[in-house]
């Protein structure tokens, strides 16, 4: 009986890549990639190879992942550096949704309540001192802030923050953090600012047109021109 | 059926009592049934500034537990005929005492007698503030304009947003002294009303006479030469509804030796 192979191994000029066949059980998967990399055993070589795994439309568990990386660690000098699969869970499918989309929000946030958003927010309206808003991903404020800010709140350095008027009592990007200066600068406008982190991690303040060169990707707009 | 309007500030000693005495006892003078309702558990004052203390022979807690009828336990204001009237605090107890649900009823039985509830909240944003608003329809915010009392109101207002059965608040700005506001050394009117953007119900000059008239249990709105007292009567005509257009903050000359004062500049 003729039956194709379930795991092809191919050379490209970027490294080595793992075809797993979707059509099989996982344990049968297993045991044939076990066998294929058992007597597969080029001379030995004492150079690390980077392979990379391609699942095709199987899905892989946590769990599941370990065991394959473990399982082609230790047969040869191969060590995993991705795995892709052509399909996710459905709950992963939502959080990347969120994560990806702007929630607009039109209200005050007072003093003593915080909103947090997975992805980008839009607030329309202010933040007041002793309010916060947190978002993973931008944050744009339609109105004045005057409280604390905080973008990419899950470690996203990218993100930034942008106000009409940027009067934070703190501002937050990630894991750095940037308080108001202690003089009251009430002279200076501060109107339609942005903040980001630069190249020395630092929270630095500035117009909010330079947005448009240092972080290109926050257009979404697809065609048009 | 009436309406129930709570007066809170989050912050302490900004005038919420003074506020509730007066904006009372205004409203009686338009002819108003006004019942008045402290829910300063264990530090009642509107007794003490309505000047009704030693009329007090049951209490709020009296009522909620049961030991007396409703109309027992209400202080009637000689100085209106059967139009004003106080609900006292109890003073042996606290906050704890009565519960959100408890003063809903509480306030709900009240609004079939009279047309106005006016209940006056404790500082703070606890047990005492949940009963007070439990039962309100309206609720007027006050503050001062200093930045941690403006800070207070904005959280509070905060709150008051999230009651589904009270209306969007209103707002008074007390205590206000004219010449640090032009001076810019205190936050002036619209600025405190752009920032904590609810519509703005009446502001209140800072005047010695209300500290005067408080101490001795006559609220300032019955004496109609005081400034405040105007204050606080045009913003019971806004609450009937009356368009009223807010008073002007500048001081009037007080004689001819102010005037030279002033001209050669000397405070």
């Amino acid at each position: 009986m003729k039956k194709s192979q379930n795991v092809t191994i191919k050379g490209t000029k970027d490294g080595l890549t793992l075809h797993l066949d979707d059509s099989c059980s996982y344990g049968e998967l297993k045991k044939e990639l076990d066998r294929k990399l058992s007597e597969n055993s080029r001379s030995v070589e004492d150079r690390l190879l980077t392979v990379r795994v391609q699942v095709g439309n199987r899905y892989l568990t946590e769990e599941q992942q370990e065991e394959l990386k473990e399982l082609i660690r230790q047969k040869k000098n191969l060590i995993v550096e991705s795995i892709s699969s052509s399909v996710i869970t459905k709950e992963e499918a939502e959080k990347q949704k969120e994560e990806n989309e702007i929630v607009s929000v039109a209200k005050v946030i007072r003093s003593g309540q915080v909103l947090e958003v997975p992805g980008d927010l839009l607030l329309i309206g202010d933040v007041n001192p002793g309010g916060t808003v947190m978002a993973g991903g931008n944050i744009f404020i339609m109105g004045s802030l005057k409280g604390i800010a905080h973008a990419g709140c899950h470690g996203n350095k990218e993100a930034v923050v942008a106000a009409s008027l940027m009067k934070p009592s703190q501002l937050r990007i990630s894991t750095c953090i940037n308080r108001a200066p202690d003089k009251d600068q009430d002279e200076e406008k501060r109107e339609m600012e942005c903040a980001y982190i630069d190249e020395h991690d630092q929270i630095t303040i500035d117009r909010l047109q330079v947005l448009m060169h240092l972080r290109p990707n926050l257009t979404r707009l697809q065609g048009g021109s | 059926m009436g309406e129930a309007i709570v007066i809170t500030s989050g912050k302490g000693g900004v005038g919420k009592t003074t506020t509730s005495a007066n904006v009372g006892t205004a409203l009686a003078l338009q002819g108003k049934r006004v019942c008045l309702v402290d829910t300063d558990i264990g530090l009642r004052n509107l007794d003490v500034v309505m000047g009704l203390e030693n009329r007090i022979i049951y209490d709020l807690v009296d009522v909620v537990e049961a030991r007396c009828k409703i109309h027992q336990a209400l202080v009637k204001d000689k100085r209106f005929d059967d139009l004003l009237y106080l609900l006292p605090a109890a003073q042996t107890s606290d906050k704890t005492a009565v519960t959100p649900e408890q003063m809903k009823k509480l306030v709900d039985e009240l609004k079939q007698d009279y047309d106005y509830i006016v209940i006056d909240c404790p500082a703070g944003i606890e047990q005492g503030y949940k009963n007070a608003v439990a039962g309100a329809d309206k609720a007027i915010v006050v503050t001062t304009p200093e930045v941690s009392a403006v800070r207070d109101a904005d959280r509070i207002i905060g709150l008051l947003e999230k009651e589904e059965n009270v209306e969007a608040p209103k707002l008074i700005i007390n205590r206000i002294r004219s010449h640090m506001m032009k001076n810019g050394d205190m936050l002036d009117v619209d600025e405190i009303t752009a920032h904590l953007s609810i519509d703005l119900i009446g502001i209140v000059a800072d005047d010695d006479e209300v500290i005067k008239a408080s101490n001795h249990g006559e609220p300032i709105a019955l004496n109609p030469n005081s400034k405040a007292a105007v204050a606080y009567r045009n913003i019971a005509r806004r609450i009937l509804g009356e368009a009223v257009p807010l008073q002007s903050l500048e001081e009037e000359n007080k004689g001819v030796f102010s005037k030279l004062k002033r001209f050669f500049g000397v405070k």
